[in-house]
């Protein structure tokens, strides 16, 4: 996903993006319609509004003298076209921001969904800063661009063909002076804007860079604060500061030659008809009259020309950074279902894995020929030394990752005969990296099963030994999580998300290295709980305290990605292989 | 946002000379219709070529001058505009770095984040355009107004009836606009938040099967942001047609009023129809300042925000020389050995106590082990120890000196490893050196001490890649370079915070083994959940709900120390029922 690879977007890909863009509007294509409608209507009453002012001057301007009732009436009709004009504008304004918003809106939550479908692999080789970027910055962009833009576009056709005639009924020769000035001004207005489109890109991704390192830095503040680092860390942000901002400055300083020489070239077409119109007067070709309405015409015609040329620039820079979001949509999602997959209702907790091999870049195996099987109701417990690809296993049997070769079956079918979401719906885990989002203590707990009672709740939080702390708290279960809340300790976390694998209904648990931040007097205390939550159920122990999985019915000693030893804990230690030298190790 | 347009003072000639050229080009394109109308009225009827050819080429210079002032004011502004972000981003994020704990705390992460991208962002704009318009339509509206004037006092006076009504209106809704971006970027840290928040959590949001939850979530999320902007938009949008009407109506009233003057022949059928186009002039630097106040709502808004940061007062300054000394002193006084002292510290966060009257002290070359409940207060201890917040009540000094007084030399003493320490997207090399430009071998070395040289090796060396988070690396993994880094540098003292707990025993007893023979002179505090990892320490803290419970070494605990006891036999019960089988 890296910015660097496409430096440059083909001609058919800015295609691609103007097409994507334009699904959006198709989505509300009666917004558009009456957007469109209330444009021409709000531009019509204010050009009746020159109208009726001509008319009030005229009655004012009678050799007979002011026509008082007259002046007044337009004077009044004039005040009443323009304040309906003004509605107008209003509601069009009001409707075009509803109309983008709604396009921002389902933008935003397609990046969002799709962030949450992407391969947990995919997801990790992205910085969190990029992702808030695109969701916040570059959905920003292309809306701030494309509402406004489209409007101003659209309404600058009117206007320009509405002025080229006015110009071919008023004199042809000063047409064909002034026309010459059109082909010059587009001319400046494409190739700039050619230049100028890289730039912008480069813009979005330096942009996005920055971003993605502050976010990164800023959630490892207390680090570099302890290491005394922030100078350091400082000037690495300067460095990428500096970069963005040139890269911004590189856009907007050649961006900034487009409007005006547009409106230069505009200018010289006033020269030309000016010097030209009067020469043209010199031999008779035209009247005074004739130069001042054609002139007039040049200038109404300039107006929108010269938006052009401004709006280009932003819509090179909403193109770049729509790019960049469809990008990202455009990533590979998790594999899809297989097209037959079952809805997974009920399951027997029955797991086997036969000669599966894994790896995770495709070179270095993790898993290699790896079988083993689990009933009902079974406890079974992997231990191993760390980086030996316990928690690997745990990946493959949820399908974050599909395994290279053999297969893993729940209930004698392979499990990518599945939907996904009803396979993890099976089962329920406890991780060592504890995670709580930002919310209240019930929120999180409850996150383990939908609707979860208050009284289910407290349960689950008693039977996991955090209901006294939660209560302790002054704000008891309604205590928010913060991502800095350094009165919450990490042990206590886990505890909560062991109160929410209470709460799920789910046949299979697994628990990897679950207590690993419980003190052990807590452990033991919660012990119980934890049986009665493995009974009837399919459940797997990752730890490296061996007292915990004791009592496994099934303990497979890891190394190395392969099974070395297996068989319940009595007969290991008789053994005297790799497990008991581990056990043993632990009472050193 | 005063404390923002500061940033700008230091670019005030700058700033002048770009609108100068800016007013240049403006002037010159005004010219423009003026040489027009001269060559039509007064050259035209002479019939002579060569005047009319000069009036051509003032016209073509007039027209070469507004391209190139346009075009170096524009630059000038977007020159401007990036220094002045620039240095307000850099400052913004030292000062992020420099904030407390308890400053971070409040202001909380994701709003940090968003402050430094998207309201920098929104004040780069501003400033660029502010420039850009900011003294164009000023120029449009006084010269058009003039010249009103110049047609007719009476009239111009009706028109200028209008003034303090759009002025109003201009006040009223950029003042309502700042609250309601203001309300629109505090809704963007929600939704910074939840990216960040599901971001760390995907894999156990896709165990519990909760994408579609946390989609339902965000959309909640999304809507609030939508609809503060859709409000923000709507209230800004009010502006331009409001002012457009106003402005015409007055026109209107011109044109009655007029009639009335024509009628008593003060003035001219022509004078009112100029008196038109110059509205028109009027009218089009009315929707650029209406344009520009959205603007500067919207950058106003960021500009408070990012203001609010940089006005955080300073926080853990160190105490003046004075109280230090006096500390010092008082050391002295003692004069004992201590390197470490903890004297009757107590703390709480928000009210909740967390420490209680905890006391010890530690010789140099000690080590310390922590035990103690999930909630004891052990974290607490480091986090004070390294001044993240101050006491309470009590005193915590470091070699004889109360660590308020040290300044920022008091952190290079440490090497720390923190419950989920932070591992960055940057090679094994750099995440051990953590920016300390150490050799190569201290680093090899350390990566040795702390038993990770052996995967590092497997993996792809010193030079491979970790991903954000460290997530390619296994949960032991990343808990050996982050010790790796706490010893790099030979800390005085190395504070580890339950810091092998994704270790196996056998490889969390090498490493015990490795500190212990390798930094004799290094001061060790180690927080752990397991006797077997603490019994090694010359003296062992119990902590019970923060208060100490035992001190003294794991004999003397288990002889005196109830609370200790009972960890463990929680720890060997397992054991020792074996025995029994």
């Amino acid at each position: 996903m890296t910015e660097t690879k496409r430096p440059r977007m083909s001609r058919a890909s800015r295609k691609a993006v103007i097409a994507r863009l334009a699904k959006y509007y198709a989505r509300y294509k009666f917004s558009v319609l009456a957007a469109l409608i209330l444009m021409i209507g709000s531009n019509l009453f204010a050009l009746l509004g020159p109208y009726l002012s001509g008319a009030a001057i005229d009655a004012i301007d009678l050799k007979t003298g002011v026509d008082f009732a007259a002046v007044a009436k337009y004077c009044v009709l004039m005040a009443i076209f323009y304040v309906v004009s003004s509605i107008f504008s209003y509601i069009l304004s009001v409707l075009m921001i509803r109309l983008s918003q709604k396009i921002v809106r389902s933008m935003r939550q397609d990046v969002f969904e799709k962030i949450l479908s992407l391969p947990v692999g995919a997801l990790d080789r992205l910085q969190a800063g990029d992702l808030i970027n695109r969701i916040s910055y570059d959905i920003d962009t292309v809306n701030a661009s494309l509402s406004n833009d489209i409007l101003q576009a659209a309404t600058g056709i009117v206007t320009i063909v509405g002025t080229l005639v006015g110009m071919a009924l008023t004199s042809l020769p000063l047409l064909g002076v002034f026309i010459v000035t059109v082909p010059i001004s587009v001319f400046i207005a494409i190739k700039r804007s050619k230049a100028v489109r890289p730039l912008f890109r480069k813009r979005s991704q330096k942009l996005a860079e920055l971003n993605g390192f502050s976010e990164e830095m800023l959630s490892g503040l207390k680090t570099i604060r302890a290491y005394g680092r922030e100078e350091e860390i400082m000037n690495k942000f300067r460095v990428k500061n500096e970069e963005a901002a040139n890269a911004y400055y590189d856009a907007d300083y050649l961006g900034s030659l487009i409007g005006p020489s547009v409106n230069f070239v505009n200018n010289l077409g006033t020269v030309l008809i000016s010097t030209g119109g009067v020469f043209f007067y010199l031999f008779n070709l035209i009247s005074i009259g004739d130069i001042s309405a054609f002139l007039l015409y040049a200038r109404k015609f300039s107006g929108p020309v010269n938006e052009y040329a401004n709006i280009l620039g932003e819509i090179q820079s909403a193109l770049a950074a729509a790019e960049r979001v469809f990008r990202l949509l455009d990533g590979e999602s998790e594999r899809p279902d297989a097209p037959d997959a079952v809805e997974l209702k009920e399951t027997e907790g029955r797991l086997r894995f036969e000669n599966v091999d894994f790896s995770y870049d495709g070179e270095t195996p993790v898993i290699e020929n790896l079988s083993f099987a689990a009933e009902l109701g079974q406890v079974v417990a992997i231990v191993g030394p760390t980086g030996a690809g316990k928690t690997t296993l745990v990946n493959l049997m949820m399908r974050f990752y599909d395994p290279q070769g053999g297969r893993i079956e729940l209930d004698g079918t392979d499990i990518q005969k599945y939907t996904r979401k009803s396979l993890r719906a099976a089962f329920t885990m406890v991780l060592q990296d504890t995670w709580l989002f930002e919310g209240t203590i019930f929120e999180n707990i409850a996150y383990g099963r939908e609707n979860a009672t208050a009284e289910e709740v407290e349960r689950a939080a008693e039977s996991a030994h955090i209901a006294d702390y939660i209560r302790s708290l002054p704000e008891g279960y309604k205590t928010r999580i913060t991502d800095g809340g350094g009165n919450l300790s990490k042990g206590q976390k886990q505890l909560m998300t062991i109160a929410r694998a209470m709460l799920s209904p789910a046949k299979i648990l697994i628990l990897d290295e679950a207590t690993s931040n419980v003190d052990t007097r807590t452990e033991i205390l919660i012990r119980d709980a934890m049986n009665a939550l493995m009974r009837g159920r399919t459940s797997f122990i990752i730890a490296h305290r061996l007292t915990t999985v004791r009592n496994a019915d099934l303990i497979l000693v890891v190394k190395d990605g392969k099974i070395v030893e297996r068989g319940k804990h009595a007969e290991l230690l008789e053994k005297g292989g790799f497990y008991a030298e581990i056990y043993a190790a632990q009472f050193q | 946002m005063k404390r923002v347009f500061s940033y700008l003072a230091s670019y005030k000639a700058r700033i002048a000379f770009g609108l100068f050229l800016k007013a240049v080009g403006t002037f010159a394109e005004l010219l423009l219709p003026l040489i027009m109308a001269y060559m039509i009225d007064d050259v035209a009827p002479t019939e002579n070529a060569l005047a009319l050819g000069l009036w051509g080429g003032a016209m073509l210079l007039c027209a070469l001058a507004a391209l190139f002032g346009n075009v170096a004011a524009n630059r000038m502004a977007s020159r401007v505009a990036r220094d002045t972000t620039t240095r307000l981003r850099n400052d913004l994020f030292s000062k992020i770095l420099s904030l407390s704990a308890r400053q971070t705390d409040e202001v909380t992460l994701p709003s940090l984040v968003s402050r430094l991208s998207s309201d920098t962002y929104n004040v780069h704009n501003m400033i660029g355009m502010m420039q850009r318009l900011g003294i164009r339509a000023p120029i449009l509206l006084v010269g058009g107004v003039a010249l009103t004037f110049t047609v007719d006092a009476v009239l111009a006076l009706v028109l200028l009836v209008t003034v303090p009504l759009l002025t109003v209106i201009v006040v009223l809704v950029s003042k309502k606009g700042i609250g309601l971006y203001t309300r629109l970027q505090r809704s963007v840290d929600g939704m910074v938040r939840k990216v960040r928040d599901d971001y760390t959590g995907i894999r156990v949001i896709k165990a519990l099967s909760k994408t579609e939850y946390e989609n339902e979530t965000f959309r909640a999320i999304n809507d609030e942001v939508v609809a503060s902007e859709t409000k923000a938009g709507i209230t800004m949008g009010v502006t331009n047609p409001l002012m457009n009407a106003v402005l015409n109506l007055g026109m209107a009233a011109v044109i009655f009023v007029g009639a009335y003057r024509v009628s008593a022949g003060r003035v001219k059928v022509g004078d009112i129809i100029a008196f038109t186009s110059y509205f028109t002039i009027i009218l089009n630097a009315v929707i650029s300042v209406s344009r520009i106040f959205v603007n500067f709502s919207k950058g106003g808004a960021s500009a408070k925000r990012i203001g609010a940061i940089l006005e955080m007062p300073k926080d853990l300054e160190p105490l003046p020389e004075e109280t230090g000394r006096g500390a010092e002193n008082a050391a002295e006084e003692e004069k004992d050995d201590a390197f470490i002292r903890f004297e009757d510290v107590s703390f709480s966060y928000d009210g909740a106590p967390a420490l209680t009257n905890v006391s010890f002290s530690l010789k140099k070359g000690e080590s310390l082990g922590v035990i103690g409940a999930t909630g004891s207060g052990k974290s607490t201890l480091v986090s004070l120890l390294l001044r993240f917040y101050d006491a309470d009540a009590g005193k915590i000094t470091i070699d004889g000196r109360d660590v308020r007084a040290y300044g920022e030399e008091l952190r290079d003493k440490f090497g720390v490893v923190f419950q989920s320490d932070f591992l960055m997207a940057a090679s094994v090399k750099e995440n051990i050196d953590f920016e300390r430009g150490l050799s190569d071998e201290q680093i090899v070395r350390a990566a040795e001490y702390a038993k990770a040289d052996g995967f590092i090796r497997a993996h792809e060396g010193y030079e491979g890649m970790l991903t954000a988070r460290g997530a390619n690396f296994s949960g032991g993994q990343k808990q050996r370079l982050l010790i790796a880094r706490a010893l790099a540098a030979s800390p005085e003292i190395l504070i580890l915070d339950d810091s092998s707990s994704a270790l196996d025993y056998k490889t969390d007893a090498q490493l015990r083994k490795a500190l212990l023979e390798n930094l004799p002179d290094t001061t060790i505090v180690m927080i752990a959940q397991r006797i077997s990892s603490v019994k090694f320490a010359d003296k062992i803290l119990v902590l019970d709900g923060g208060k100490v419970a035992g001190l003294g070494s794991d004999e003397e605990l288990m002889r005196s120390c109830e609370v200790y006891r009972r960890i463990y036999a929680s720890q060997h019960e397992g054991g020792e029922s074996h025995d029994g089988n």
